[in-house]
């Protein structure tokens, strides 16, 4: 999936902003959700490592 | 047949796996986006334009999850890294005006590729010596045989960059970190990376990050923080530029992302744990081998031999697989020294 398929008849400016704006949005979103996996998994997997 | 975001979920997958590592990487180096996803697109059979562009904009977006991160530690210095970005945009410029240039004279192809394998090499070989330095002096070889006596705020500044420090050029400018720095030394170094990138086709983080840590001086995890930061905003024009012309895949770039983002996060958190002596050695190893690894692809070309094309993918894969096997071990080992005695019986 392409910017243009994104938004179709969109200008090529708008497009590739579009395209820019999806991926900063799946980036937070991701540092966001990793981070929260992070806090909730982040002590018990370091508890295993040192246990090991 | 039932497709994610235009991709069939094996080929998904594999793009979350390799993002995984990419992100690894990149967490902890502050490189190696591009210069791995973009030969691996090619080698899956993707356009150039597409594989170029989704790879930009897949570093724009891995680059922004690793600066936040590396932000929450305190590692960026945005001045630095704003300013560097100026100096590389007009070193990009005039990189690529060299390279068209060169198209003229009908060498472009030849010189680039020469090029490439060198600079590889030296930076190569530059970290391998100084790692091997470190460890034969217990760590503090490089400034001792240099014959400059570290200070307690440049601790972890390499000898050569307090050697350029030394030399106060006014105007002088405060890192983040409290290190002077000459604007004409930075300048130097942000236009001088941009001509390599604008000449290389590539993002460059592989030469910015040692410029910003053996020339302009600060510490490794600076230098790391501030070459992402910079990586993010130049992503970001190359990301604009390709968009315009409609030929970043989402589904590549989503598919990478969702492994990328986890992996810089245990990459970016590792620069915490490991010490960087411990893992320095490989990753000048690992260039030394993309050094061969693009010798032989530009190889293929010249013999028109495909097979060595694929040695060159599997020896660069391979080879940045290796590094961040050694970063996840590093990584798990000093977890365990400094949690060790807590949980022990």
């Amino acid at each position: 999936m392409t910017g243009t398929e994104l938004l179709p008849g969109a200008s090529p400016t708008v497009a590739a902003l579009a395209v820019i704006g999806v991926v900063i949005l799946e980036a937070v979103l991701l540092y966001a959700g990793y981070g929260i996996l992070e806090d909730r998994l982040g002590p018990v997997v370091f508890e295993q490592i040192g246990r090991r | 047949m039932f497709a994610l975001l235009g991709l069939t979920p094996g080929l998904f997958a594999l793009f979350v796996v390799f993002g995984f590592m990419v992100g690894v990487f990149f967490g902890f180096f502050g490189m190696g986006g591009s210069f791995l996803v973009t030969p691996a697109l090619l080698i899956l059979g993707y356009s150039a334009p597409v594989a170029i562009g989704s790879s930009m904009t897949f570093v724009f977006g891995t680059a922004i999850i690793a600066t936040m991160k590396h932000h929450d530690s305190g590692q960026v210095d945005y001045r630095l890294g704003a300013l560097m970005f100026v100096g590389i945009a007009l070193g990009i410029e005039a990189g690529s005006r060299l390279v068209f240039g060169l198209e003229m004279l009908g060498i472009a192809e030849a010189v680039v590729g020469i090029a490439y394998v060198f600079i590889l090499a030296a930076i190569g070989l530059l970290f391998t010596r100084s790692a091997l330095n470190d460890g034969a002096d217990g760590g503090d070889g490089a400034e001792s045989e240099a014959g400059v006596e570290r200070d307690e705020t440049s601790d972890d500044v390499p000898a050569i960059a307090q050697t350029i420090q030394s030399y106060e050029v006014p105007p002088m400018m405060t890192l983040a970190d409290g290190q002077q720095a000459s604007l004409w030394t930075i300048s130097g170094v942000s236009a001088g990376v941009g001509v390599i990138s604008g000449f290389l086709g590539i993002g460059g983080g592989f030469v910015r990050m040692p410029a910003i840590y053996y020339v302009i001086g600060t510490s490794l995890a600076a230098a790391v923080g501030t070459s992402l930061f910079t990586g993010l905003l130049s992503g970001g024009v190359g990301a604009f530029t390709y968009g315009r012309a409609g030929v970043i895949d989402l589904g590549i770039v989503t598919a990478l992302l969702l492994g990328s983002a986890l992996g810089a996060r245990i990459g970016s958190g590792a620069t915490a744990y490991v010490n960087e002596d411990d893992v320095t050695i490989y990753f000048g190893l690992m260039l030394l081998v993309a050094s061969v690894a693009v010798a032989l692809g530009e190889a293929a070309a010249w013999l028109s031999r495909p097979v060595l094309d694929q040695v060159s993918f599997v020896l660069l894969v391979g080879s940045a697989l290796f590094v961040c096997a050694i970063i996840l071990y590093h990584g798990a080992l000093a977890v365990r020294q400094d949690r060790g005695p807590s949980t022990s019986p």
